[in-house]
């Protein structure tokens, strides 16, 4: 494997899968949330959240990477405070970690969105009626029925996050080791010469991950749909 | 008792509409679009009135003076639904314990008794999707059993089902109003159903209640009973099976006299609810002869009403009211008159099966 994969190679793509992850993991609950919101609830300010939401799909990445590093960044405006409490996303693999969530966030929020909208709200009232309080209508009912919509979106957004490049290498530079993804270390590796061919590589890995993330979301979706429909 | 007032505005409808329903099962009927959902969903705290109040018993559900209005979760109300809206990703047996398990959490004999009333025991391990329409309704009635609600609200549970589904549920419905002991709330607008199952009815029309008061009386009052659909007039008969005859009839004890049936499957001593069409009472003045007709019993006049060329006639027979329905022509060819005795003339199977309800006496 590692003469197949240089040494800073193998470490681009694991860390790729660690930030892909991290990202997917913190920012799920935060998009189911949004999802039902956005599905279930009439409020001021719903279509602004909406537009919100969507910003990172139709900005260039570039510019909610440069809009992260006003904000996030050690002198951005939220930054600076997270910093006295030791939280630093700038140029760490954390700050690669958010930028990959914020630009996945559109698409698990829509994935789980329309899930929602599936499920109809006669069978919430009727939880209600035998007594289950809000919250344990959400556990309870709505969230096994919209498993398969949360599930392909989580899938999505790891896609997507593992694909991340614009906002990542603005926002948190390319350093091997700390922030160097694996869309990064393809983007380096074509800068020098003769670098090609481990560039393939990383191609090859890429799509196979991809591949391989959209044929387990198809999958367990099946299955988890098959389960809830009890055929 | 629940008692319900209801004041509240949609676009082009208003509901205005107040009743108390007593023990046993009280009917909602009107047409469809007269609000009687709506009510019921007011009752059950799905929908919040811009003006009323809800008691049942000493509880105030919603008051709109007072500021309550208790969400649907803590109202202790069990709701059957038109579609029985069962959970698809839960087993059946995790269906029927879903309110319980927020209502009374660790007691388990309530499943089997249940279960065994309603015979869904087989079904326990299937999801809802594997069910027939019949089998999904009994189990959505025995989950809002099983919430141990302090009353049960039905929106027309049978209006899905096709007629032999139909047949099947009834007696589970008898058998809930009668020893369950629970109040019932139940939208219908089949004049077959109110029959067969009501002990009061609320008359729905344009989100009032134009009339309410026990069913026998609603249904054979003239001005009320045309309102059920002129050819469903009938009057409601409480007897009681005496016996089994050998030639296959069955003979019912009435306080208007023995009454004979086709064989009505029911063991000797059983109390029974009959509705007879009053488009299938015959009158004569005098006690007919050599009539092919089994039933023949003594009662007087009380009233006549006109209802558009023929004439409804209200008999006394005992304690119990007989509603006939003859043509203008031959209501003046008999002299019939208030006070006047005659014989109202029941042919034996002319009472359908489908009419006959088991009841509580």
């Amino acid at each position: 494997m590692t003469d197949w994969l240089t040494p800073e190679a193998w470490q681009a793509v694991r860390l790729s899968l660690k930030v892909s992850l991290w990202a997917v993991a913190v920012s799920l609950p935060a998009g189911i949330l949004v999802a039902y919101a956005l599905a279930r609830w009439r409020f001021p300010g719903h279509g602004l959240l909406n537009g919100l939401v969507h910003l990172p799909l139709v900005l260039p990445p570039v510019v909610t990477g440069y809009l992260l590093l006003l904000t996030f960044g050690r002198r951005g405006t939220v930054g600076q405070w997270l910093d006295q409490i030791g939280i630093v996303f700038a140029f760490r693999w954390t700050g690669a970690a958010l930028a990959a969530a914020i630009m996945a966030f559109p698409l698990m929020v829509r994935a789980i969105r329309l899930a929602i909208e599936a499920v109809d709200p006669k069978l919430e009232q009727a939880a209600s009626t035998l007594g289950a309080p809000r919250p344990w209508v959400f556990l309870t009912v709505t969230l096994p029925l919209i498993l398969p919509g949360i599930l392909a979106g989580a899938i999505l957004a790891f896609a997507k996050a593992i694909g991340e490049f614009g906002a990542t290498i603005t926002f948190v530079s390319n350093i091997p080791g700390q922030t160097q993804t694996l869309p990064s270390a393809i983007y380096a590796f074509l800068q020098v010469p003769g670098g090609e061919a481990a560039a393939a590589r990383l191609v090859v890995i890429a799509v196979v991950i991809a591949m391989a993330g959209l044929f387990l979301s198809e999958w367990l979706s099946r299955l988890i749909a098959r389960r809830i429909r009890g055929t | 008792m629940l008692k319900v007032a209801l004041r509240h505005a949609f676009p082009g409808f208003t509901l205005d509409a107040a009743f108390e329903a007593p023990a046993g099962l009280t009917a909602l009927f009107g047409q469809s679009g007269s609000g009687k959902t709506t009510i019921v969903n007011a009752v059950a705290g799905l929908l919040r009135p811009s003006s009323g109040r809800v008691t049942v018993g000493d509880t105030v559900l919603t008051d709109s003076d007072r500021g309550i209005f208790l969400p649907p979760h803590r109202r202790g109300i069990g709701y059957v639904f038109q579609e029985a809206r069962l959970f698809p990703h839960l087993t059946v047996r995790q269906n029927l314990l879903f309110g319980h398990w927020f209502t009374a959490p660790g007691r388990t004999s309530d499943l089997s008794r249940v279960v065994e009333m309603l015979g869904i025991g087989h079904l326990l391990a299937r999801r809802p999707a594997a069910l027939s329409g019949g089998e999904r309704q009994r189990v959505a009635l025995g989950r809002a059993i099983l919430s141990h609600p302090r009353l049960l609200l039905m929106d027309e549970p049978l209006a899905a089902l096709d007629q032999p589904r139909k047949e099947e549920i009834l007696p589970y419905l008898e058998r809930l109003r009668d020893h369950a002991g629970l109040p019932i709330l139940y939208v219908s607008h089949s004049t077959a159903e109110v029959a067969r199952l009501a002990t009061t009815v609320v008359l729905v029309d344009g989100g009032r209640v134009t009339a309410a008061g026990p069913v026998a009386d609603m249904l054979s009052d003239p001005a009320t009973a045309p309102l059920f659909g002129s050819s469903d007039i009938g009057a409601i008969l409480a007897a009681r099976v005496d016996a089994q005859e050998a030639d296959g009839l069955t003979r019912l004890a009435t306080s208007s006299g023995p009454l004979f049936l086709p064989r009505v499957a029911a063991p000797v001593g059983a109390p029974l609810r009959l509705r007879i069409l009053a488009q299938d009472v015959m009158i004569a003045t005098a006690a007919p002869q050599g009539i092919s007709a089994l039933n023949v019993i003594p009662a007087r006049v009380r009233d006549l009403t006109d209802s558009g060329g023929s004439v409804l006639v209200r008999l006394e027979a005992g304690d119990q009211v007989i509603l006939a329905r003859i043509t203008a022509r031959s209501a003046r060819a008999l002299h019939l008159a208030p006070g006047l005795a005659v014989h109202a003339v029941l042919k034996a199977v002319s009472v359908a099966p489908g009419t006959i309800g088991f009841s509580a006496g």
